[in-house]
């Protein structure tokens, strides 16, 4: 299921890439959280990372942003090196509610919008479209405490969608959902990938997850962490999860456990 | 009838008992009426002052310098507390000050603060400031703890700058604690005030209420004294639901 | 307790913090020092004697019987009143606490009292006791009573309710479950209501003698003042905040021992 696909890819300029990308936290106990990683995302495709509990996910994520500085190698989007900013186009969901308590749901989508300038009307449009996309039309006037943890995690969602950004980094977005959610919103993800042409990072820890929605899956060491395996899905542009009866699914799910289950042993403190 | 519905109609109830309760104990003299004025005739004293006019100077008086002291105390205190933040060394070595702040009764400043600028207006101020600060500082370092680091993130995913982080999302963030603080910053200022003035001052309510006192003019003190409860109550109240407001919406319902 | 107090909250710190912490507290007392000195000298020491001035001068006076006798009456008339808020507090407070309803009728009540100036009570309270020991006491009851109830109750409605039902599921009788469960996972909290009702009780007695008495540290405070003698009320001030900041960090430290934090 490798190669192909990839042979082609490997010609064009990377959308975002990693080179060499170390973390460490210091602190009392420093930890060396990341890397070496080097990765390359391809201009449109959806890209999922899974690994064990505190591999270092969230940690790629942050240096993949521009939110923090990786302590040794190189991070670049579009062709530009990150230096310590957050570049324009890029968005990120967090693994945390970060929706804003004091605003409405509406309020809240088109919180990056206002300071566009942008103008009125279109800014309206775009908000209520993204609020209708993911689900909220209803809710548009409530507030954040009033919205369950998914909901609010659309909300993240949605205020990021509208800014329209060519990269979306997502770091277990459906966390906190029940099994037969998360597969539907895994549908709207797609649906969201497909609509918007931008590149999509998911990190998630359900590994069915990863084999539907992805065109390629990194799996990660126990921390610090390392790909150990990059594989190819293989699946159409358009899918959604019904995927999940699809014979190649059970054989890619088997693969990712099979890689994992070393790792996720590690980090349960066994021999494997 | 809901269950808040009746907890207030019993709280309201209790109350009325009790002044009900004491209005008997004084008419009947259980309470002696030369000491404790029936409560009906506190409210008509309070009325009779407020006609006359003879509190308006006070009234004046004792207010802007509550409110003086308050704006102060709310400016310095969110001031420093931000600048207390971001400072880590300074912080550990303010928190045992603060942690002492309130033992220490503010209070017996006061002559000191009279001796040094004798007996006007400004040594009550910076007695209200004095009392009130701390609470804005301790409340502004807590807020600003509160607010998640995930929020800061957004804020840097879009590319906020400074000004507009603080403003957007770190101020709004912190606003509950914050207003927790100038709550109490203004109870303080105003008890600070108003006891200085009780003690050791020329004029303003607190002062009426004293000098009523002491020339045995109990209707003139009942008067005085209510009306100042009255204030404080429903100053305290005026916040209390403003806050409640504020944080309905951010509760789950 | 965010209605009626804040508390500055610091992580705790490795040990190796400590050496710095100790250094940053001599510089900050070095500070207040030299502040004190700075506003003593620029008076002319018409408004407060500076340190020395003041050490020497409380030297002397805590050779007299007079010294002795005020802080005697302070001190008699603080016991008396912290006790009363003490055990009063805490009995209202597991009442009111385990009466759901009533906690709810009269939580908003007490607050209430609690942020009013009770200063403009207290001619109604020499009015009822009469001059001397008893309003003092009855005034500072009035300031110390409220902090504990409150935070009893608090802490009693914010208790886990599996610790009660393991208490029942273990047999225990209700004083037993009082006594055994339900103090000692609210000490915490207890002992902080305590300690805001230890200065609230000083500060009622303090405020007591300063206006219509004639003994205690309160008095002697404006007595000075009004006899012009500096080193005297600055003397008074010193002894007092002295005192109060040793209580209180020794009960900041009974707190942080009951809660198990260190
Ligand atoms: N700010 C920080 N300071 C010190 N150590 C940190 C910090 N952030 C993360 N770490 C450590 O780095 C490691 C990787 O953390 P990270 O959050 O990236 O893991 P993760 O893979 O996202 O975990 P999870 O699946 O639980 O979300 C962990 O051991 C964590 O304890
Ligand atoms: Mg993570």
């Amino acid at each position: 299921m490798t190669g192909g696909v990839g042979d082609i890819a490997v010609m064009e300029e990377p959308h975002a890439s990693l080179r060499g990308v170390v973390r460490r936290y210091g602190g009392a106990q420093p930890v060396h959280a990341l890397g070496p990683v080097d990765l390359d995302l391809r201009r449109g495709e959806f890209f999922s990372v899974v690994g064990p509990s505190g591999c270092g996910k969230s940690t790629l994520l942050d240096v993949l942003s521009g939110l923090g500085r990786p302590t040794g190698g190189t991070v670049s989007f579009e062709g530009a090196e990150l230096g310590g900013e957050v570049p324009d186009g890029v968005g990120v969901v967090f693994q945390e509610d970060a929706s804003f308590p004091w605003l409405t749901v509406r309020d809240n989508v088109a919180f990056g919008l206002r300071r566009t300038g942008l103008d009125g009307r279109e800014t309206a449009r775009r908000v209520e479209h993204a609020i209708g996309f993911m689900g909220l039309g209803q809710f548009a006037a409530h507030y954040p405490a009033q919205l369950s943890g998914g909901m609010r995690q659309r909300v993240c969602i949605a205020r990021t969608l509208v800014m329209q950004p060519r990269l979306i980094l997502l770091d277990e977005p459906f966390g906190a959902l029940d099994q037969q959610t998360r597969l539907l919103m895994g549908d709207e993800l797609l649906r969201l990938w497909r609509e918007t042409g931008a590149t999509v990072l998911l990190i998630t820890h359900a590994l069915d997850e990863a084999a539907m929605l992805s065109d390629r899956v990194g799996v990660m060491s126990a921390r610090p962490g390392r790909f150990i395996d990059l594989l190819e899905t293989g699946w159409p542009r358009e899918r959604d999860s019904r995927v999940v009866s699809d014979p190649a699914f059970g054989a890619l799910t088997s693969r990712l456990w099979s890689s994992l289950r070393t790792e996720s042993l590690k980090t349960m403190g066994r021999a494997a | 009838m809901s269950r808040s519905r009746t907890v207030i109609l019993v709280r309201a109830a209790v109350l009325a008992g009790l002044v009900a309760l004491l209005e008997v104990l004084c008419r009947v003299g259980i309470v002696d009426p030369m000491a404790v004025l029936p409560p009906s005739e506190m409210v008509g004293a309070m009325i009779d002052q407020l006609r006359s006019g003879e509190l308006d100077e006070s009234m004046v008086q004792t207010f802007s310098t509550i409110g003086l002291a308050f704006g102060v105390a709310v400016a310095l205190g969110t001031l420093g507390g931000a600048v207390v933040h971001a400072v880590p060394r300074l912080r550990r070595a303010i928190d045992p000050l603060l942690a002492s702040y309130y033992a220490v009764p503010t209070f017996i400043f006061y002559p000191l603060l009279v001796a040094l600028l004798g007996l006007g207006k400004l040594p009550l101020v910076v007695l209200g400031v004095l009392s009130a600060t701390p609470a804005v500082v301790i409340s502004t370092l807590a807020g600003l703890d509160g607010v998640p680091p995930v929020l800061r993130k957004v804020a840097r995913v879009q590319r906020l700058g400074r000004a507009r982080t603080l403003w957007l999302v770190v101020l709004p963030a912190a606003l509950p604690r914050l207003f927790g603080g100038f709550k109490l910053a203004l109870s303080y200022a105003l008890i600070g005030v108003i006891a200085g003035e009780f003690i050791l001052s020329g004029s303003g309510l607190g002062y009426s209420i004293s000098f009523a006192y002491q020339s045995f003019d109990s209707r003139a003190m009942y008067g005085a004294m209510l009306f100042v409860l009255l204030v404080a109550v429903g100053a305290n109240t005026l916040l209390y639901v403003w806050e409640g407001r504020l944080a309905r919406r951010r509760l789950r319902t | 307790m965010s209605e009626i107090a804040l508390e500055p909250t610091l992580a705790a710190e490795p040990r190796s913090r400590r050496g710095i912490r100790a250094l940053d507290l001599a510089i900050v007392t070095a500070l207040l020092l030299a502040l004190w000195q700075l506003v003593g000298r620029a008076t002319g020491g018409i408004a407060i004697t500076p340190p020395l001035g003041t050490l020497a001068y409380l030297a002397d006076l805590v050779q007299t019987s007079l010294f002795w006798d005020h802080l005697g009456a302070t001190l008699l008339a603080f016991a008396i009143a912290f006790a009363i808020s003490a055990v009063g507090g805490l009995a209202l407070g597991l009442l009111l606490g385990l009466r759901r309803f009533a906690g709810d009728v009269a939580e908003p009540i007490l607050a209430g009292f609690y942020t009013v100036p009770k200063v403009t009570l207290y001619p109604v309270v020499l009015l009822v006791c009469g001059l001397g020991l008893s309003a003092k006491v009855a005034f500072g009851v009035m300031h110390g009573l409220v902090p504990v109830t409150l935070f009893t109750l608090g802490a009693i409605r914010t208790l886990p309710p599996v610790l009660v039902r393991t208490a029942r599921a273990m047999r225990l009788d209700g004083w037993q479950t009082m006594s055994r469960v339900m103090v000692p996972a609210c000490l915490p909290d207890i002992v902080n209501g305590l300690r805001i009702s230890f200065s609230l009780s000083l500060l009622g007695v303090l405020i007591g003698e300063m206006f219509s008495s004639q003994r205690g540290l309160g008095f002697l405070l404006v007595s000075g003042l009004a006899q012009h003698n500096v080193p005297l009320t600055t003397s008074v001030v010193f002894v007092v905040v002295v005192g109060a900041v040793l209580a209180n960090t020794l009960m900041l430290r009974l707190g942080r021992g009951t809660s198990g934090r260190e």
